[in-house]
């Protein structure tokens, strides 16, 4: 059954029906006007896999979607023009450019957590860059992936935007299937399996997967703000993001602050008891529930601590003093337990993200210009938000992905137009001046030999800082000269002038 | 003699310590690759001689010009790619921000060289690695031993050895490289190896960079100039004895057309190599014995018929320029890469057919159009696919810094030149530095939530056309 969806939307694609501008932004805009008009039912579905509040969504996955339609829909005929780029003597009469391509089918493997952002977001794009695409929504928001199988045929293309659902099993028979570029957004494990059924056909990947993003608090900053950003971070969709700071890094003396900094806001949001509050989340399913409850084991909450198994429901909870080693610290936690780890200062926090594998997301909370240099110098991440937490993701001009084991790949904005397209160089040269290839051809001598590495050096203007400056004292030198010839002209011409 | 995993552990050691990032340490170790190659043409001459005939004027061009080409480009831009980039588009919640994106190294990456072109294919990448900070290995290819033996000597002796390091060896060797984590795979060759690599690097989630090959079509069609064409086509044809991963595979052109390129593909050889090319010092050899083996097995199973060429010498690997006609698509010459100085011509009826025939085969490292009319490049251009494109000439545009050079599809994935290579060992990371101030709008998307919230919020963040990207903030 997917082995036939997949030709089907191949066929559409190879018929060339995804390819022309005007209806890619038709499709985008109906995808739009899904979402407008379908919000209610959106909001439902998710209530019912994670206990979204009803603000939560379009706050963490419309808004964002329909930016990034809007920025696509206006944007299109840009991204898809030819790029033109520098020539060199040997090109000067040529056209040389970068033609933006669609890749074909691709395949669009969507996550629980935001159902709706990270499957539809790569959607986006993928339809903006020209290509059919079979969509696998994640079947643990199994009311969301529903919906969506009801929905997105009513309002995109069927055969070139296919939704599948299922488990393991659809899954690992999609990726049996060829495809021009798999775009997978969850762990690293599953990221394996992925890319190694892409490696099959040879089949380029995007990968979005996760990691411990780091949260480093500096002394000398604002707590009561930097607790507050983090705690929102934190405790959002019950900590389930991929992007949430997973653990704070400061120095000893700052815990105790940052733990009534953090509670103080927890009352702030969610009052004295976060599991009636409606604006606080659950965990997705009991497998994980499980999970999150057992990195506790062993250790008492500072703050929180409860959970009640039947509703999935876990309370803020915050952990001071956790040593390295803990399983807090080995895995992803990706729900709502916050460790704090001490180290002695920005030398050993720096060491400590070193010596883990490359976050997806990196949190520096500091008033000290250099402290925050040297974070970004000395250490790596998929993006960093400096000050705050997750906001480096709302900005869709900056290319959101991970870095070795957190993914590999990129997208929001033109990022994901781009991320969905084969960039193909293009030099499109006239039969004439062959007197300049001349040199090329055997049989070949020294002087030959010597005019075509003249001829192949680039750039074909020196832009130099050297040749700047030259190039403008001597315009200075030589306006200046013309201006004492023609006074001296005009003084051997006799004409009066008051001017001295 | 270290185990390749003491070189590996050395090369992430030395790039722990943060010593390959600074701009005055790689613009020094270019300059010392600058100086390797310099100071070591004729050496270098000599070794691609030994290992592929190479004629001198090929080395110099296609070896050594095209790298110090991109080494010069690469100095010069150095600084401009590392700087962060700025000029990134805000909205009105992010106006007193800082939002800019770094480039940064991604640690020890491996280069895996081929054979055809057994210097620039492992000195490019190499350049990009260095220019983006990282360390790398290298593995030249075991097949032009003089070359790899050369590398392998120079390299440490120019550039830094706690950074780059030379491993050579053969498969066996390569594979037991592959188990190691690299944090960047980068390889040239053929596709059954570079999906060994990929499963190779799966496990450790590497990216990787893949620069394969294919059939590269050639259209010869309408309104053309048949002596320009035909010296254009035969000199990327028979460049490097045809062994380049974007030569002219084949030809398609009408009947009329074969016929007036025939007296003119014969002419050219005769200008280029004189009566009999086996003499000729400019033409160059198949570089084993069992690639000569090969393009000879599919010769005498093809049922085209040889036009121009055909003679063959086993004891110095010799094949004349050779051009068949009445090639069929199943054809013995049709089912892979040629990849040696064999030209089949098929002929079609219409570009439509041609087109087609393209598109039912893998995406090609290249196509290339012989035209004089507009219509006949763009009509190619728009119903088909490939890594790149020349228009009128081959092999040229991958000499163009500018331009990315790579496959897509079965042709490979990911590119390089100039620019291209940078941000290929590069990784790039999207930086917010947010301000402390306008915490009260930050209010507005803090629970406890509330429609009033929401409509703000909303009323801020909408994407509105003609600004300059939108933000959601959430």
């Amino acid at each position: 059954m997917e082995m036939q969806v997949v030709q089907r939307a191949r066929e559409n694609f190879l018929a060339g029906r995804s390819r022309p501008l005007e209806f890619r932004v038709q499709q985008l805009k109906s995808l739009q006007r899904m979402i407008t008009d379908r919000q209610g039912e959106i909001a439902t579905a998710l209530k019912q896999d994670i206990n979204r509040s009803q603000y939560d969504t379009p706050l963490l996955e419309l808004i964002g979607l329909e930016n990034e339609i809007s920025l696509a829909v206006s944007k299109l005929a840009q991204w898809a023009a030819p790029r033109p780029v520098e020539k060199s003597l040997l090109t000067i009469s040529d056209q040389v450019y970068i033609q933006p391509e669609p890749l074909g089918v691709v395949l669009i493997i969507g996550a629980w957590n935001y159902p709706w952002a990270l499957t539809l977001q790569p959607l986006v794009g993928a339809i903006a860059a020209g290509n059919a695409a079979v969509v696998k929504p994640s079947e643990l928001s199994e009311y969301s992936a529903s919906l969506l199988k009801a929905l997105l045929p009513r309002y995109l293309d069927q055969e070139l935007y296919p939704v599948v659902c299922g488990g393991v099993s659809e899954t690992q028979e999609l990726l049996r299937q060829r495809f021009d570029h798999i775009f997978y957004t969850g762990n690293s494990t599953v990221g394996k399996v992925v890319m190694e059924a892409a490696a099959r056909h040879l089949t380029p990947v995007t990968l979005e997967l996760g990691g411990k993003s780091p949260c480093y608090i500096d002394k000398d900053v604002d707590l009561r703000v930097a607790c507050r950003r983090i705690t929102w971070g934190k405790f959002v969709n019950c900590g389930q993001t991929c992007i949430a700071p997973d653990y704070i890094l400061c120095e000893p003396s700052l815990q105790n602050r940052v733990v009534e900094g953090i509670r103080q806001t927890l009352l702030e949001f969610y009052g004295p008891d976060p599991k009636s509050s409606p604006d606080y989340g659950r965990i997705i399913n009991q497998r994980h529930f499980n999970r999150v409850m057992a990195l506790l084991d062993g250790y008492t909450a500072a703050l929180g601590g409860q959970s009640d198994s039947s509703q999935r429901y876990i309370a803020p909870t915050v952990v001071k003093d956790v040593p390295p080693h803990a399983r807090l610290m080995q895995e992803e936690i990706f729900g709502p337990l916050l460790p704090i780890v001490t180290v002695s200062d920005i030398d050993d926090a720096i060491h400590f993200i070193n010596e883990r594998e490359k976050p997806l997301a990196l949190y520096v909370f500091s008033s000290i210009k250099k402290v925050i240099k040297r974070m970004l110098a000395e250490t790596t991440s998929g993006g960093v938000t400096v000050n705050d937490v997750m906001m480096h993701y709302t900005l869709n001009s900056l290319p959101f992905g991970g870095v070795g084991q957190s993914g590999t790949g990129r997208y929001h904005g033109k990022h994901s137009f781009d991320q969905f397209s084969h960039h193909r160089a293009c030099l499109v040269k006239s039969l004439g001046m062959e007197r300049v290839n001349m040199p090329r051809y055997p049989p070949q001598n020294h002087q030959k030999a010597r005019r075509v590495r003249l001829a192949m050096r680039t750039p074909l203007v020196d832009f130099s800082k050297g040749t700047y400056i030259w190039a403008v004292t001597a315009s200075i030198v030589a306006l200046g000269l013309l201006v004492a010839l023609t006074v001296i002209l005009i003084l051997a011409a006799g004409v009066s002038c008051t001017c001295w | 003699m270290a185990s390749q995993s003491e070189v590996i552990d050395r090369l992430r050691a030395t790039f722990r310590s943060g010593v390959t990032f600074p701009e005055p340490f790689r613009m020094t170790q270019l300059q010392n690759l600058l100086s390797l190659v310099e100071e070591n043409e004729q050496l270098i001459q000599d070794a691609l001689h030994k290992d592929l005939h190479k004629p001198k004027f090929e080395s110099v061009l296609s070896e050594i010009q095209i790298t110090l080409n991109d080494l010069y480009f690469a100095m010069e831009n150095l600084r401009t790619w590392m700087q962060p980039e700025y000029n990134i588009g805000k909205n009105l919640a992010t106006r007193m921000d800082d939002c800019f994106i770094r480039r940064e190294p991604l640690g020890v990456v491996l280069i895996i060289g081929a054979w055809n072109y057994p210097l620039h294919l492992i000195l490019l990448p190499l350049v990009a690695a260095i220019a983006a900070g990282n360390c790398a290995i290298l593995k030249p290819s075991e097949i032009c031993q003089a070359t790899e033996q050369l590398l392998a000597e120079l390299i440490p002796k120019y550039l830094s050895q706690d950074c780059y390091a030379v491993l050579c060896g053969g498969a066996e060797d390569t594979k037991s490289l592959l188990k190691n984590k690299f944090d960047h795979i980068f390889y040239t060759g053929s596709q059954v190896v570079a999906r060994s690599i990929l499963l190779a690097a799966a496990p450790h989630l590497t990216p990787v960079t893949l620069e394969l090959g294919g059939k590269s079509p050639c259209f010869i069609y309408g309104h053309i100039d048949i002596h320009k064409a035909a010296k254009r086509l035969c000199w990327s044809k028979f460049f490097n004895t045809g062994q380049s991963c974007v030569a002219p595979d084949y030809v398609l052109c009408t009947t009329q057309t074969r016929d007036a390129l025939l007296p003119a593909l014969r002419e050219t050889l005769r200008t280029f190599y004189g009566p009999d090319p086996g003499a000729s010092l400019d033409m160059g050899r198949i570089v084993t014995p069992r690639h000569w083996r090969r393009l000879m097995d599919m010769l005498e199973k093809s049922k085209g018929k040889v036009v121009i060429g055909g003679e063959s010498r086993e004891e110095d690997r010799y094949i004349a320029p050779t051009v068949l006609v009445d090639v069929q698509e199943s054809d013995a010459l049709m089912q892979e890469e040629i990849f040696g100085p064999i030209l089949p011509i098929l002929t079609i009826e219409s570009l439509e057919e041609g087109i087609d025939y393209i598109n039912r085969q893998e995406k090609p490292l290249a196509l290339y159009v012989f035209s004089d009319e507009t219509s006949v490049v763009t009509t190619v251009l728009n119903n088909t696919s490939s890594g790149g494109f020349c228009g009128n000439d081959g092999i040229v545009h991958m000499a163009l810094p500018g331009l990315p050079f790579g496959g897509v599809g079965a042709s490979g994935m990911g590119s390089y030149h100039g620019r291209w290579g940078f941000e290929t060992f590069s990784h790039r990371r999207g930086c917010m530095n947010r301000s402390w101030l306008l915490e009260r709008v930050n209010v507005l998307r803090y629970p406890p939530y509330s429609d009033y919230n929401l409509g703000w919020l909303r009323w801020a963040t909408t994407f509105k056309k003609n600004s300059w990207g939108g933000c959601s903030v959430m």
